[in-house]
């Protein structure tokens, strides 16, 4: 060591030239105050998530307090709960009842048909398959919603390829006799609940099969090993250790097909009956008709109903296993 | 043996064309604890796990208390296995661990209860039953592995590499444990392990592995004082070994070096001028000339690492190093690096390796 840099002057206080000009002064103090960058960094998506996103939330919540002069067809700003009567009566309660119904089902059925393929995925695909299985589950995200809502239009009408491949099979008696069933029947599958409720299951399975994929993929090979060598059969290592393990997946995948059935308005109106559902009474509502108060109400229901969902779930032990 | 509680006859199993078990016989008596002893990848776990049924043979069977089980299940086979990386489920408390294979039997609740109590007991872990697997230290979620899967009374204990991610200390105690409980319960155990030091100890008898067959099967005591092949040799305890070129076939003489040693009767079939390894261990060397010991060789101290009670020594002997071990004596110091010295061993000790 040279004893001139030792005992040499300010030349040696630091080992690179300071930097200069603004920059340099402010990488400088976000360096020496970490906290500040966090706060930098954060900010805009905080402020867009509180004032924006919650901000409107509030507004909309705020919005189903008022109420609508039927005469007028002005907007009353003071707060009443006659909007919420508005909600219950017999009519605007078939509609929630049938989208809540909708959901459940469209839930139930996705989480059946995605548990199979998600389990397929995360104990077996390996290499190329696994691609193939990640390709083939998120391929039909990335096509616009609409072309794939539309397709699936001509694929259930009556002339479509289902109707003929139902012939071919010498199955149209099975599809006709489910058609001539009520409620869920209809003139063709496009034109009945059974053609939204398949639509909603294929547009929603995406949304199913990952968070199941990913909850199996933690759970090691050996703990199903370990059941079986313990005598367990394969359904009670399925209802004991791989349904247990794979819920908070299920209950993950269930929040998405759930609510976005919920809110989805799109669907039933290109495929099903002309009956409503919440979506659809909310762009009728604020469009047409103009009661933004009763809209607002429509949106809430989803909201609390998400609410009661989540805390029904977690009562139930599905985040334990988080 | 005349009526052996698991017999392995014959197995072999193929993943794809790669052979990983070659033909493997064993017999295991009733009660028996048979260590699996071998390097990693010789095909000790695919083995145990063709006995436990989560692999099919490729050819051959295993038969349990005289019944061929080769076809059946796992969960027909009424056996309990221990894996290596503890394998509890992380959704159920300690107590339903254990209990998992009661409940699954159909045991009624209260009968569990108390077996469940029981075996808590049986592992030292009585008052950990409410607790949850992330809770506990990796030797007591083993310790209660081992209770889960001896709950259901299975007729066969096996066990992968149980110690293994535990340390030393864990592994040491936790050694002990599993053999004083498995002579308690008197269940046929098998032990998967590649540490020598754990087979040796625990085991009434050891098969050394090597790529896929059944090298040498023995007690402790055969394994480590007459093994059958050079890989045994070589893979159990220290060896120290020396090669030499048969001078007399007649005479039983060898020699090493310039010198020469007579091992009369041992030779097995060797030719004049064959060349021989000849093993050693440790233990059987001594430094300096004893009474009784008849072979002798000139060497020079290599170096000396002093362990406390032994003090371990190698030396030089021709191209060759043998290590010796001397016990410590403070009015003697240790021989220094570099010093002249003689060996001398038993000729009945020497193993030769062929
Ligand atoms: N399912 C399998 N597929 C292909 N190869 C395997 C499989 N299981 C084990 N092997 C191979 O068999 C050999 C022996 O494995 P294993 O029985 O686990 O050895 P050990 O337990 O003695 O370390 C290894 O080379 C391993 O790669
Ligand atoms: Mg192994």
């Amino acid at each position: 060591m040279s004893v001139q840099a030792v005992t040499g002057t300010s030349d040696v206080t630091a080992i690179l030239p300071r930097r200069g000009g603004f920059a340099g002064s402010l990488s400088d103090l976000l360096w020496r105050r970490p906290g500040l960058l966090l706060f930098v960094m954060l900010a805009p998506p905080l402020l867009w998530l509180g004032v924006v996103y919650i901000g409107s939330l509030i507004a909309l919540l705020a919005q189903s307090f008022f109420s609508i002069d039927e005469f007028s067809g002005l907007i009353s700003r003071e707060l009443t709960l006659k909007t919420y009567g508005d909600l219950f009566q017999p009519a605007n309660l078939d509609i929630i009842i049938r989208t809540v119904t909708m959901a459940a089902m469209v839930t139930l059925a996705s989480a059946v048909v995605a548990f199979p393929i998600a389990y397929y995925a995360a104990r077996y695909a390996r290499g190329k398959w696994k691609a193939l299985f990640y390709l083939g589950v998120m391929l039909p995200l990335w096509s616009s919603y609409l072309v794939k809502v539309y397709a699936w239009k001509l694929i259930l009408a009556k002339e479509g390829i289902l109707t003929w491949l139902f012939a071919k099979l010498h199955l149209s008696w099975l599809l006709d006799s489910w058609l001539s069933l009520p409620v869920v029947g209809g003139n063709s599958l496009s034109v009945s609940f059974t053609g939204t409720f398949i639509v909603f299951v294929y547009v929603w399975l995406p949304f199913m099969i990952l968070p199941i994929q990913a909850a199996l993929e933690r759970v090691p090979g050996n703990l199903v090993e370990a059941s079986s060598d313990l005598g367990a059969s394969p359904g009670q290592t399925f209802r004991n250790v791989l349904f247990p393990l794979a819920l908070p997946g299920i209950v993950a995948g269930s929040i998405f097909t759930f609510s976005l059935t919920l809110g989805d308005y799109i669907i039933p109106q290109i495929i099903g009956t002309s009956r409503l559902f919440i979506g659809q009474a909310v762009y009728a509502q604020q469009g047409t008709a103009g009661n933004i108060p009763l809209a607002a109400a429509f949106t809430v229901v989803p909201i609390v109903i998400m609410g009661f969902y989540l805390w029904g779930a977690k009562r139930m032990g599905a985040f334990d296993a988080l | 043996m005349a009526d052996p509680f698991l017999s392995i006859q014959n197995v072999k199993k193929s993943f794809g064309n790669v052979a990983v078990v070659k033909d493997f016989n064993l017999d295991v008596g009733a009660g028996e604890f048979v260590s699996f002893l071998g390097p990693s990848g010789c095909g000790k776990t695919t083995m145990l796990r063709i006995v436990a049924g989560f692999e099919e043979p490729s050819a051959g069977k295993v038969m349990i208390g005289g019944k061929d089980v080769t076809g059946l299940k796992p969960n027909q086979r009424n056996i309990g296995m221990v894996f290596q990386a503890y394998a509890l489920f992380p959704n159920l408390t300690v107590a339903q661990n254990i209990g998992f294979g009661l409940k699954v039997a159909g045991m009624p609740k209260a009968e569990a209860q108390a077996r469940i109590a029981e075996m808590l007991n049986i592992i030292k872990l009585p008052d950990f039953g409410d607790r949850y697997p992330y809770q506990l230290s990796g030797g007591q979620q083993q310790r209660i592995a081992l209770a889960r899967a001896l709950a259901p009374k299975p007729k066969l204990l096996l066990l992968d590499e149980p110690l293994s991610a535990l340390d030393a200390k864990v592994r040491i105690s936790l050694r002990e444990e599993i053999r004083s409980i498995q002579k308690k319960l008197g269940i046929t155990t098998i032990f998967v392990t590649h540490d020598q030091e754990e087979a040796l100890s625990m085991s009434d008898r050891i098969v050394v592995m090597n790529e896929g067959r059944a090298d040498q099967t023995g007690t402790p005591f055969e394994i480590y004082n007459r093994p059958s092949t050079k890989f045994v040799a070589n893979f159990v305890g220290t060896l120290n070994v020396l090669e030499g070129t048969v001078s007399d076939a007649t005479t039983g003489t060898v020699k090493i070096n310039a010198e020469e040693i007579g091992l009369k009767g041992k030779l097995n079939g060797s030719k004049s001028g064959d060349t021989l390894s000849l093993a050693l261990r440790p233990e059987a060397i001594s430094l300096g000339r004893r009474p009784g010991n008849d072979a002798n060789l000139t060497g020079q101290i290599a170096d000396v690492h002093f362990l406390g009670s032994v003090i371990r020594v190698r030396v030089g002997v021709g191209q060759n190093f043998v290590s010796l071990d001397t016990f410590n004596n403070s009015s003697t110091p240790p021989p220094a690096v570099g010093e002249k010295t003689e060996i001398s061993f038993s000729s009945g000790d020497v193993l030769v390796l062929h």
